[in-house]
């Protein structure tokens, strides 16, 4: 192994202390997130790896048994381990939300109150955007954890992966809403729940979704009063911390149209919120055995071992051109460091598997 | 027949060109929900003030539901003899499928409880709606699939189709022996080798693992996906079920 790596992709581990790797479902983005921190691990880096889709990818990628939880395990890496530990974890919105009750609540009494609440019981696993602040949230606790100096994020193959990076703001105004206002009337006036309950609106929002639905959530909001500025305080935080220069986005692709097409809208949604690309990995790269020989020899055997060589190569062909037009995407600068890893002949579903694509990401081949 | 996205992707519609595609989101099909239901006042005032999300938030899996409430209303319709929905990812799939049982246990009576209930009945009724599980033939796929449908058939009492592995490597072992140690096509023919026995390995274990029948479409190599290619892809699908 050559001690001056040609990928950039030390120099990028060396520089953050927060990897969020983006991509579109299919193209290797668990994988190259658990090697990434099997490469940091090498380099002495405390990693912490954070999956934000339910399926079971990164425990299967890292061969955890049973699965990964809400809290960091170690992951016993071996020999490829250098100084450095590797962590992985599977984000759970339910209880990190419940911590951060816990922690926010002026009171045990209170934080019981909240935890005890139907409607917070049931919003606080599936509502649409609580997982996505959660993730934010529980990015922000990983950083501050002493025992990890990097974070590394499995974002979900969803177009809407890249929400978490509006959710603290999106909770901002949600607390600043009118709505929640009025439902926070009632400690400040000493109105009943009820009374609250009958107000025009969330009578009509009653009569859609049932009246006991609004009446546990009027009860879940006043529970909540007092706590707001802790929340928005944390929202502030981890705003910071997302745009922060030691926090990089990757992103994940591999060298087919479809995926291409997926990875700019990704690049896209970058470049809105102002946030470069810091690295291309292309996965799954057809490997290239060089041209077959201008003549297509006669016998059977020959014939078809030279149509399979010209096979892979066309297919190595295309599959440049796709990613050249990833690359030359306006969202992406010039330049922007790019790792190719090659389909493996045999599937990576293992630590040894995981430790040979570690290696690609660390010896290039780079642009 | 009708294609349905739920992700927001361009992508369908380039790929399908003589075929009618409809995105379908969660806020507009709320929006359009509460709309037809007399509240469309309401409907205004919610979307343009942002408090939509409230409304999902009040009863969880509000916003699946009004999704599989407009399929459903989209095959009921009779417009198209086949409603084809590019659902969401595995571990998505079965929070989105569970909506409808879900909310039948948390919300008694309203229109909502009764959309739930018109749409557990089409998820339940197999001459109305199956669940085609779409893999690939390496091992973290298969097992994700094989999870994936205990969980659809256990959990969501959903009816199963075959099961359709993608971009399978199918052809002959090459003659590797033939070709001239340490050349390119020794290499090659190595690589390819290796990748068809594993695709015929993830294969028969899918199988092994699964009883359904099961779907192969080939690799295309070239690895251009274009409305050409899913021309190809249907021909195959056509002419090569597989046991």
């Amino acid at each position: 192994m050559p001690e001056e790596a040609l990928s950039p992709i030390p120099a990028l581990l060396a520089g953050a202390d927060v990897l969020v790797c983006c991509g579109s479902g299919g193209v290797g983005k668990t994988t190259t997130a658990a090697a990434l921190g099997l490469e940091a691990a090498r380099h002495g880096r405390r990693a912490v790896v954070v999956t934000i889709d339910p399926a079971k990818r990164l425990a299967d990628a890292l061969g955890v048994p049973g699965g990964l939880g809400n809290d960091p395990v170690r992951i016993p890496t071996g020999a490829v381990d250098g100084a450095g530990e590797l962590w992985a974890l599977m984000l759970d919105t339910a209880t990190t939300f419940d911590g951060l009750v816990t922690a926010n609540a002026a009171d045990e009494a209170q934080a019981e109150r909240i935890l005890a609440n139907r409607f917070y019981r049931n919003v606080a696993g599936s509502l649409s955007g609580t997982q996505e602040y959660m993730a934010a949230e529980r990015l922000h606790a990983l950083h501050s954890d002493p025992r990890f100096d990097l974070v590394i994020v499995d974002t979900p193959p969803t177009r809407n992966a890249l929400d978490f990076l509006d959710a603290p703001g999106t909770l901002a105004r949600f607390i600043d809403h009118p709505l929640f206002r009025l439902m926070m009337m009632p400690t400040r006036r000493g109105l009943k729940v009820l009374n609250i309950a009958t107000q025009p609106v969330l009578k009509t929002i009653g009569k859609v979704v049932g009246g006991d639905v609004v009446a546990d959530a009027v009860a879940f909001f006043q529970a909540f009063a007092g706590m707001e500025t802790g929340f928005r305080h944390r929202a502030d935080e981890v705003i910071t911390l997302l745009h922060g220069p030691r926090t990089r986005y990757l992103l994940v692709a591999s060298p087919r149209a479809d995926t291409v097409g997926e990875a700019r809208f990704f690049a896209g949604r970058l470049q809105e919120k102002e946030l470069a690309v810091a690295a291309v990995v292309v996965n799954r790269c057809t490997p290239d055995f060089g041209a077959p020989p201008a003549r297509r020899p006669r016998g059977t055997a020959a014939a078809a071992l030279h149509d399979n060589l010209a096979e892979l190569h066309a297919t190595a062909e295309v599959e440049r051109a796709h990613v050249g037009t990833l690359l030359g995407d306006t969202a992406i600068a010039d330049g922007t460091p790019t790792v190719f890893v090659p389909t493996l002949p045999s599937d990576v579903h293992t630590l040894d598997g995981l430790a040979a694509i570690r290696g690609f990401l660390h010896d290039g081949p780079s642009r | 027949m009708l294609v349905v996205e739920l992700d927001g992707k361009p992508t369908l519609d380039e790929l399908l060109p003589g075929v009618e595609v409809r995105h379908i989101s969660a806020s507009a099909a709320l929006a359009e929900y509460l709309d037809t239901h007399g509240l469309s006042r309401v409907a205004k005032r919610l979307a343009s003030s942002g408090i939509i999300d409230v409304v999902a938030t009040a009863s969880p899996g509000i916003d699946d539901i009004v999704v599989l409430g407009k399929i459903k209303q989209l095959e009921r319709s009779g417009d198209w003899d086949l409603v084809v929905v590019d659902g969401p990812a595995a571990g998505h799939a079965i929070t989105f499928l569970l909506a409808a049982k879900g909310l039948l246990a948390t919300v008694r009576g309203g229109p909502i409880a009764t959309q739930a209930t018109d749409v557990a009945e089409m998820l339940a009724d197999a001459a109305r709606c199956q669940v085609v599980l779409v893999t690939l033939p390496e091992a973290t796929p298969v097992n994700e699939a094989v999870e994936t449908a205990y969980a659809l058939e256990e959990r969501v009492g959903v009816h199963l189709a075959p099961v359709v592995v993608n971009a399978v490597d199918d052809g002959p072992l090459l003659p590797v022996e033939a070709a001239k140690a340490g050349s390119p096509q020794q290499a090659a023919a190595e690589f390819r080798n290796a990748r068809r026995r594993l695709h015929a390995d993830e294969c028969a274990r899918l199988g092994t693992e699964l009883a359904l029948p099961q779907i192969h479409l080939p690799m295309m190599p070239g690895a251009v996906l274009d409305a050409a290619g899913v021309d190809g892809l249907a021909a195959a699908w056509a002419g090569g079920s597989d046991a």
